[in-house]
């Protein structure tokens, strides 16, 4: 059973990051960070066998995998985002976290430009 | 897994000794080698927490294709 690895290893960490962050708070948000890049380690593995069914899927429904492609690599800055934002928002820089997310968005809407751009010109194609 | 883990355990240790030293430092009246400590141990975590980080992004990178 993974789930108790991970329960067990967050509450290691937490109890060690209490320890520590009251004589030395820059090595607590150090530990917090490594906690975790640790869990997120665990669920990646797990991540990855849902991506390739999900993959297996579109192949079958004969959808072009362009797309799926950049669905995958919005949830990966999202996720990988969100990460460094909440140890940034954790470790008081609320401001560092936010722009995190900022460039975030940023990124994915880069990212989605090309969709847009297809369904408009579906659109167009539509209207006589 | 195992050598992750243990990171946490080692970063622990590291907090709790480099607390322990500045204490005695500081009663000694040594303050700034204290601070120097602080700086040592603070350097030392983060050579293991960059490599574990890389570790993570080229393993997102991989899981979610981006590249």
């Amino acid at each position: 059973m993974d789930i108790m690895q991970i329960v067990a290893i967050g509450l290691i960490a937490t109890v060690l990051i209490v320890v520590v962050k009251s004589q030395r708070p820059e090595l607590g948000v150090l530990l917090s960070l490594v906690a975790g890049i640790i869990i997120f380690l665990l669920v990646l593995g797990k991540i990855g066998s849902i991506m390739d069914v999900i993959m297996d899927l579109t192949a079958r429904a004969e959808i072009n995998m362009v797309y799926l492609g950049t669905i995958l690599k919005i949830i990966g800055i999202a996720y990988i985002a969100e990460f460094g934002a909440q140890i940034s928002r954790d470790a008081g820089e609320s401001a560092v976290a936010t722009k995190i997310e900022f460039a975030a968005k940023i990124m994915i809407m880069v990212l989605a430009v090309p969709m847009i751009v297809a369904v408009l010109q579906m659109l167009l194609k539509l209207v006589p | 897994m195992g050598s992750s883990i243990d990171l946490i355990f080692k970063i622990a240790g590291v907090g709790i000794l480099v607390a322990v030293l500045n204490a005695i430092l500081k009663h000694a009246g040594k303050e700034e080698q204290g601070h120097l400590v602080t700086l040592a141990g603070l350097a030392i975590v983060f050579m293991w927490v960059i490599q574990l980080l890389a570790n993570l992004f080229d393993q997102v990178k991989s899981v979610f294709k981006l590249f």
